[in-house]
């Protein structure tokens, strides 16, 4: 019953906040019920037996991602008739019902509903797992080593993609 | 909770995401709509590990590396816009169309 309940209340507020944040006409207000679908979605994770992701989920998302979208909306302009329901509406329509017909497909192939989550194996804390696979050799030492390369390029590569260029133009000019 | 019910919520997070690429016209939103369908996939590993015991923790692995490339994209995405913005005075994307012609 408790598994029920927040079940419900983590899908609903990622599936609410991510509605609100697609339907909503302030950028700002969008940004915010982001984080409410990041909080849920943490919610998930944990009922999942996945406590570090959803601990690095929260530190990330929220703690990173999103203020770096608001630092996005800060230095770019607000539009205010760029909301059109009907755009909107019709898009939902299209994308929703590939889902559906989709799903209708997966659903003569697939086995459904037959495993609960309560019949399985208690989960266990997964911390100290995910830290040994990350440093075996024969598991995920490489990829682990590669991610700090790819992050120190995407930090080096925003830098160089959104620094000013004119600038340096005119002093050229001058000089 | 049964499998499937893990699997409906990320999939319509992933058709709302989908939504919101498509269908608002601020490259902010493109960015937060890419952000919810990877949310969505990652919800659909973190599942599928939890319900198939023999993996231990690959699917946490997995999801672990798609949040850092999250990170990387959404920082890299970010001056791409700011870039954007101070070149084109815009950043619908409707209105981005140079290569277009």
């Amino acid at each position: 019953m408790a598994a029920l309940l927040s079940f419900i209340l983590f899908a609903g507020l990622s599936i609410g906040c991510a509605l609100l944040c697609l339907f909503h006409r302030s950028v700002v207000i969008s940004a915010f019920s982001l984080l409410g679908t990041l909080l849920g979605v943490a919610g998930l994770f944990l009922m999942l037996g996945a406590d570090f992701l959803a601990m690095t989920q929260v530190l990330i998302y929220a703690g990173g991602i999103l203020v770096l979208i608001l630092f996005g909306l800060m230095l770019t302009p607000g539009d205010p008739g760029e909301m059109q329901p009907l755009r909107i509406f019709g898009g939902l329509a299209i994308v929703g019902g590939g889902a559906v017909l989709f799903l209708m497909k997966m659903a003569g192939v697939a086995e459904w509903g037959s495993v609960e989550v309560e019949n399985l194996p208690a989960p266990q804390p997964t911390v100290d797992e995910i830290g040994l696979e990350l440093l075996r050799r024969d598991s995920y030492l490489l990829p682990f080593e590669l991610a700090s390369v790819i992050l120190l390029a995407a930090l080096v590569g925003a830098v160089f993609i959104a620094r000013r260029r004119f600038e340096y133009v005119d002093e050229g000019g001058k000089a | 909770m049964p499998l499937e019910a893990y699997l409906a919520v990320a999939a319509v997070l992933f058709v709302i995401g989908l939504t919101m690429v498509a269908s608002r016209r601020n490259l902010v939103y493109v960015l937060m709509g890419l952000e919810l369908i990877l949310n969505a996939a990652n919800l659909n590993l973190v599942a599928f590990n939890r319900f198939h015991p023999e993996s231990h923790v690959d699917g946490q692995m997995t999801a672990l590396f798609v949040i850092i490339l999250a990170a990387a994209e959404a920082a890299i995405a970010l001056a791409i816009v700011l870039n954007a913005y101070s070149h084109f005075e815009t950043i619908r994307p409707d209105d981005i169309d140079t290569m277009k012609d």
